[in-house]
């Protein structure tokens, strides 16, 4: 896979306070990558040096072998963009700003009639920007990201304030673009979008990438831990649990036992039950994610 | 290099009329004062030979106002457009930042003459009998300071913080100035100090400008008011561009 985008190096600060302190990593042509990480860390900033809005202090940045600073004309003719907390001309109509959009770039655009069909936007087309609802907005943004037919899409903090139905469809719309052959970089904070959204994620923290990885490597690699939670009608058989190879601890509450441990549990657990015969009255896995791997690396949880 | 501006004047014409307290506050206030000043002093003074103000004062006076409430408004909507993130949305475009505000700069061009056309037509009974003013000129000679002034409203909104200081602090630059254009007092007659800093100001040669055009001057006889009108653009203009911030 060839990458698109190479980051290397790269610090930015405003004054004294420092944004960005060391971040390189490769995004490969094709792929959803996630910036990940909790508010303020240095991920919006690192977006914006890509996309030739900030100009990194130190460290090369090349997307679609462009430096985005110096050729940021040329660049932003192959880019989409959408902005976190960004806004249009209140008065501005739905379909006045896609046909804006539309005339702004030197080579051949993409429908946007039908990017806003895609969208569901079509019965908003002579709406004002402003009465638009939040998940509405946001797909306007996404059209106007995708009118260009990039080859590259930047997308930050896209579901932020959404309510969970939105965010799912919003979901399905960037596994689309994916779809379509484009590269989709996204930042956010939430760790269910990036794992169910994204191919690879770079888990950012105080300007730094501390880890870079598929969300279910970083999960195995950082957080081998696996835990079942089961009842039985019989407790006697605490003490055939505690034997189970891997097994770390065992909780007992009433009839309902949480089992800890790391390497094949679930198999384990299973194969020592039908071997007693155990009737089992509930049973469930509990597997860590990437909230886990993020509490582990960092030693706080990403909504602190 | 100047892709999209076409379009974008047309929209932003388009969103500045579909907010009705705008519109109305640009164009058809100074429409009014001009025609309900007018109307008061012409009744009162049918048969008196007609004063200075009402042949001349008057209707630059009521130009002075589109001007002004030009400026206001280009400053209020581009601190909008930044603190809401619209000037940054446009910027992460393949528009250029010249075009963006070339194109502001042509709605308040074009909303300018549309409000004197307006002027014109309301106001048409109360130009004092044997003045002939010559129209196209004086729009021209509007424009040009609209234009001139104009780029004072991009200083202003580079430095403002925040939107809901633009339109004060605007207020506070260009009242004074007009105060001190001559518009209502002779420039000759100030003290010194007051002198001096009347000849900084371009709205002293937009007055002197639109008054001379309008009596019928011809344009040689103020060649030295454009000249100050455009050095003013200039100097204003480059130093936006220096300490013009997008976010």
């Amino acid at each position: 896979m060839r990458p698109v985008i190479q980051v290397s190096g790269v610090r930015k600060s405003y004054g004294k306070t420092v944004a960005v302190a060391e971040a390189s990593f490769e995004v490969n042509e094709g792929e959803i990558f996630g910036l990940i990480g909790p508010n303020g860390a240095g991920k919006t900033t690192t977006m914006e040096c890509l996309e030739g809005l900030r100009k990194p202090d130190r460290g090369s940045i090349a997307v679609l072998a462009l430096d985005p600073f110096r050729d940021v004309y040329k660049l932003q003719n192959r880019i989409g963009v959408q902005l976190q907390q960004a806004q249009l001309q209140k008065r501005i109509k739905v379909w006045e700003a896609v046909d804006l959009w539309a005339t702004l770039y030197q080579k051949k655009t993409a429908d946007g009639d039908r990017l806003l069909e895609q969208l569901g936007l079509t019965d908003k087309r002579n709406a004002w920007f402003m009465n638009l609802s939040g998940g509405q907005k946001q797909r306007l943004f996404i059209v106007l990201a995708l009118i260009n037919d990039p080859e590259v899409v930047f997308l930050d903090e896209l579901t932020t304030g959404l309510d969970p139905q939105s965010r799912r469809s919003i979901w399905d719309l960037v596994r689309g673009i994916r779809e379509r052959g484009k590269t989709v970089f996204l930042t956010t904070h939430l760790m269910e979008e990036a794992e169910r959204l994204c191919d690879r994620v770079a888990i950012m923290e105080h300007g730094r990438i501390i880890d870079i990885d598929a969300p279910a490597n970083l999960v195995f690699r950082h957080c081998p831990e696996r835990s079942v939670v089961l009842e039985v009608s019989d407790p006697g058989t605490a003490e055939r649990f505690k034997m189970i190879q891997g097994v770390e601890s065992v909780e007992r509450n009433g009839n309902r036992f949480t089992i800890c441990g790391r390497g094949d549990l679930v198999t384990e657990v299973i194969h020592c039950l039908s071997e007693d015969r155990v009737r089992v009255t509930d049973f469930s896995v509990i597997l860590p994610n990437l909230e886990d791997v993020f509490l582990k690396l960092t030693g706080r949880s990403i909504r602190e | 290099m100047l892709r999209g501006l076409g379009k974008l004047t047309w929209i932003e014409i388009k969103i500045f009329l579909r907010e009705p307290l705008g519109a109305i506050g640009t164009i058809v206030v100074p429409v009014l004062v001009f025609v309900v000043v007018g109307r008061a002093m012409t009744s009162r003074s049918q048969t008196l030979s007609m004063s200075n103000f009402a042949r001349v004062g008057l209707p630059v006076m009521a130009s002075m106002l589109i001007v002004i409430s030009a400026v206001l408004s280009l400053v209020t909507i581009i601190s909008i457009y930044r603190e809401g993130g619209i000037l940054k949305r446009l910027r992460a475009t393949p528009l250029r930042p010249q075009t963006i505000l070339s194109a502001h700069v042509l709605v308040k061009l074009l909303l300018t003459a549309a409000s004197l056309l307006l002027m014109f037509l309301a106001g048409k009974r109360y130009i004092p009998p044997g003045v002939h003013p010559p129209i196209v000129s004086f729009t021209v000679a509007l424009v040009i300071s609209t234009w001139s002034i104009l780029s004072i409203g991009f200083v202003i909104a580079s430095i403002v913080p925040t939107a809901r200081f633009a339109q004060p602090v605007a207020a506070l630059v260009l009242y004074p100035m007009a105060g001190l254009s001559g518009l209502f007092v002779p420039v000759a007659s100030f003290p010194p100090a007051f002198r001096l800093l009347a000849h900084l100001s371009p709205m002293n040669y937009a007055v002197s400008l639109l008054q001379g055009i309008w009596v019928g001057d011809p344009w040689s006889a103020h060649l030295a008011d454009v000249a100050m009108l455009i050095v003013f653009f200039l100097l204003f203009t480059a130093l936006s561009a220096k300490i013009f911030r997008w976010e």
